[in-house]
């Protein structure tokens, strides 16, 4: 195994400290006395101060210098975390995400961008120097600094000896130490293997200090704070007297990693206070970073795995011999809860999402004058990561148009009877093998006669169209369809919902609108799981084999051809008492050969509507490995994807949605009536 | 002509006319086996066949060529190509009437594509290589196998006859 570039490493730390300071403040806002998340807020800073100066960050590292100055102001009690300092820190986290993207190749900073900010910060800082510490009684337990005088320290500091490679170097901490005051350092080497057997990188020192400083135990937790995970650190007051002693070491046993050792037993109030970070933090612990190509490459593994189980299992019960029966079942179990594990690992929790949607509603309400709350729900709904990292744009553009087109003024909600506050709510859930997110506001709604007009003057219905209520609001995903009078700034510049839903169905997925006028408007998308291996039905048609994905199919019925005969015209088939349409997989593909007496009708539901899909057999359920076709068909709408058989052949997954879509857009040729008919299926493109 | 001196090309048949592509995109030449056929798909897409557990695209080389089907025979191979189409890497094969050799050109026995063939956007034939009396026409991978214009390469096929005349004389 190669050993990760460290300043890859930092890069990607940084940009995990970022989301996480920008999590903390968003919450901030809503607590009284925020000091643990203030502490969280410094420490991150802190680490990215520190990390920065060592891989040559150096601009970096100079920018976030000042914001943790001012933060450890606010630590320290000296200043208020007011709402204008909240969004200066907010401001300097982006600011410090622009300074890292120039460093890879980004554009450049705007200049003097960063010296408003420090400039800014320091009228924070100075602001402080007249005024009376507010909360310093709440947190002095957690700001012991004796500035009565000097105290000393024993410090036993033994690396995690990958520390290197994560891109830590101890001397540059010991440095750190050594500039808090009068330091004596001895380093223990017993550990130091002989030269043949040292690996490069490698940390195998380990190191005692006696620290004589005016600085508190704090300060020098700080310094070990990105050196924690895995190394030992013990930190001990040496014959320290009165109060101080008790302070910091309740104070250790308040840091959640848990490596430090404590020497006297934990006082229970902070412990206490830090429960649920410490818990975050502990897990946070056990994770493993993976590149996600790696993980790609094992869910490839898999699917070929699964492809491979399935060709034997088909050869087994050729053969039939119990020998060899026994051994492939189990074979067969254990692939299936491999590939289950493996698709596991790749199903990454909604709420990342989540968080760049609430800076978004953040900044844009700040933007337009709103004042809107927004309500997450179900953040720990687990995803397919190929799937998450692709509905973050559409979900974008769906908060964005509930901010500027559904939430009215405060002064207009006051006027409409309703709270000053808007809400947005944004919720996750796993229904089967979908993942249902809803965005919903409280906002205007839709004006189902706007959106009429509006389409009748794009052409897009005939004036005289009849639809029902939810007809009119599928309009909207009409190509060329904006509700906005003007397009604001906020809105996107051009894009559609059209775009929206061709993302989302893209992904195997649907989206539907429900809105009432002056009471809001409900965006649900439906979306699968993985797209990497589904459960499909094997059908077969002619001597050619085809995947209807399972989760459309609701069931099977059969099409006689007396029957058919019968009703040639209408191409639909009765099902308790509902009139089906359905279409002749066998005529739209052009197969001639041995056409059955008995057909099957696979009927499919397909958003709001159910179509049957006419198939010479009906062969059961397969566990599909989906491959992609390639972009050499992707003009090719009726099938979605390639699957390999048990016996080597290719068998092709049927796109339901595109297959309707291309039967209607064949009907509807030169036929506009058909179009003005049904706009929900020319919505569904 | 520097990045064709002493290339290694591996030359097929379609028609009559020989063609070479650069050993390097060719990741190796299968018989035929069962082609999945896609519907609804643009005639010189035969469909998909499985590679070793892949599903990969087959191209009709003929078809895309804009010459007439022929029966595939027991000489017809899939040349599998390894290509990069708009910037991302794409496994797919060539079907073509037979594949024969593996030769190396020099610099000095390709001639620059024929001022016919320049007229076309992308490129698509990078030189003309001679051996003796046969005419080699090698081929771009990438611009064959990316671009949509590809038909036109018939009418090249077409010329090369009188280009050939009038070389040897």
């Amino acid at each position: 195994m190669s050993t990760p570039n460290p300043s890859i490493t930092f890069l990607h730390e940084a940009e995990d400290l970022l989301v996480q300071i920008e999590e903390i403040i968003l919450e901030i806002h809503s607590q009284d006395a925020p000091s643990e998340p203030v502490n969280q807020l410094f420490r991150a800073f802190h680490t990215i101060k520190g990390s920065g100066a060592m891989f040559g960050f150096d601009a970096v590292a100079e920018f976030t210098h000042h914001v943790e100055s001012v933060l450890d102001k606010v630590r320290e009690g000296e200043i208020p975390f007011s709402d204008e300092l909240s969004e200066l820190v907010l401001a300097s986290k982006d600011q410090i995400k622009k300074l890292l993207d120039v460093s890879q190749g980004g554009d450049p900073v705007e200049p003097g961008s960063s010296e408003r900010i420090i400039a800014a910060l320091s009228e924070f800082s100075k602001g402080s120097a007249g005024a009376p510490p507010p909360v310093a009684a709440a947190s002095a337990h957690r700001s012991p600094a004796p500035a009565s005088g000097h105290q000393q320290f024993s410090i036993r500091f033994k690396p995690n000896p990958e520390m290197m490679a994560f891109g830590t170097n101890p001397v540059s901490l010991l440095n750190e130490l050594r500039g808090l005051g009068e330091c004596t350092v001895s380093a223990n080497h017993q550990d130091v293997p002989t030269l043949a057997d040292i690996v490069r990188d490698r940390c195998y020192l380990s190191w005692d200090i006696q620290l004589f400083t005016t600085a508190g135990i704090n300060a020098i937790r700080d310094v070990f704070i990105f050196a924690e995970d895995g190394s030992q650190i013990d930190i001990e007051a040496v014959g320290a007297p009165e109060p101080a002693s008790a302070d910091s070491s309740a104070n250790i046993s308040a840091v959640p990693k848990g490596q430090e050792k404590t020497l006297t037993p934990a006082k229970a109030e902070p412990a206490a206070k830090d429960s649920s970070s410490s818990k975050k933090a502990s897990s946070n612990n056990s994770l493993v970073r993976v590149p996600s190509d790696k993980l790609d490459r094992l869910v490839t593994l898999v699917g070929e795995l699964v492809m491979n189980q399935s060709r034997l299992s088909q050869v087994a019960s050729r053969v039939d011999l119990a020998d060899v029966t026994a051994p492939v079942e189990e074979i067969e179990r254990l692939v299936s809860e491999l590939r289950d594990n493996v698709l596991g690992i790749r199903m990454t929790p909604i709420g990342m999402a989540f968080n760049r949607l609430k800076r978004l509603v953040h900044d844009l309400s700040g933007e337009l004058g709103k004042q809107i709350d927004l309500i997450t729900e179900g953040a720990e709904t687990e995803l397919d990561k190929t799937v998450l990292d692709q509905i973050g744009d559409p979900l974008v553009h769906l908060i964005r148009n509930s901010v500027d087109h559904g939430i009215e003024s405060a002064d207009d909600r006051e006027l409409h009877g309703k709270q000053r506050r808007g809400r947005i709510r944004l919720a996750a859930a796993h229904v089967g093998s979908h993942v249902v997110i809803t965005i919903e506001d409280d906002g205007r709604g839709l004006d189902p006669d706007k959106i009429r007009a509006k389409a009748i003057s794009k052409n897009l219905i005939a004036p005289d169209a009849q639809l029902s209520e939810k007809e009119i609001f599928n309009l909207i995903f009409l190509p060329g369809f904006s509700t906005a009078a003007q397009v604001t700034s906020v809105s996107g510049r051009g894009v559609g919902m059209d775009v929206v839903k061709r993302q989302i169905d893209s992904l195997r997925g649907t989206v539907s609108l429900a809105s009432q006028l002056g009471g809001g408007t409900t965006t649900t998308l439906t979306l699968p799981l993985t797209l990497a291996i589904i459960d499909g039905l094997l059908v077969e048609i002619g001597s050619d084999q085809f995947i209807v994905p399972m989760a459309l199919v609701t069931e099977n019925v059969e099409l006689h051809k007396a029957d058919r005969a019968r009703n040639n015209s209408r191409n639909a088939v009765a099902v308790r008492g509902d009139l089906i349409p359905y279409v002749r997989l066998r005529s739209l593909f052009q197969v001639s050969e041995g056409e059955p007496d008995i057909e099957k009708i696979v009927i499919a539901q397909q958003g709001e509507q159910r179509v049957g899909l006419v198939v010479d057999r009906v062969l059961g359920s397969h566990q599909t490995v989906i491959q992609s076709i390639g972009r050499f068909y992707r003009e090719v709408e009726i099938v979605s994807g390639a699957t390999i058989m048990g016996d080597g052949r290719v068998a092709l997954i049927l796109d339901v949605a595109g297959l309707v879509h291309s039967v209607r857009h064949g009907a509807a040729h030169g036929t506009h009536a058909a179009n003005q008919h049904s706009p929900e299926e020319t919505a569904r493109r | 002509m520097n990045s064709l001196v002493a290339t290694q090309y591996i030359t097929f048949k379609i028609g009559d006319e020989l063609f070479a592509i650069d050993v390097v995109s060719v990741r190796e030449v299968l018989e035929l086996s069962l082609i999945t056929r896609i519907p609804d798909a643009p005639a010189h897409l035969r469909g998909m066949v499985n590679v070793r557990g892949e599903a990969i695209p087959v191209v009709d080389l003929r078809a895309k060529f804009g010459l007439p089907p022929i029966p595939d025979s027991v000489h017809t191979r899939i040349v599998v190509l390894e290509i990069e189409v708009e910037g991302q890497r794409s496994v797919l094969g060539g079907i073509a009437d037979s594949v024969h050799e593996v030769i190396d050109f020099e610099a000095d026995m390709i001639s620059p594509p024929p001022r016919f063939a320049t007229r076309w956007k992308g490129d698509l034939i990078k030189g003309v290589a001679r051996r003796g009396e046969e005419l080699i026409i090698i081929l771009s991978t990438d611009a064959v196998f990316s671009g949509n214009d590809v038909e036109e390469i018939g009418a090249a096929v077409a010329q090369t006859g009188s280009l050939d005349g009038a070389g040897s004389h």
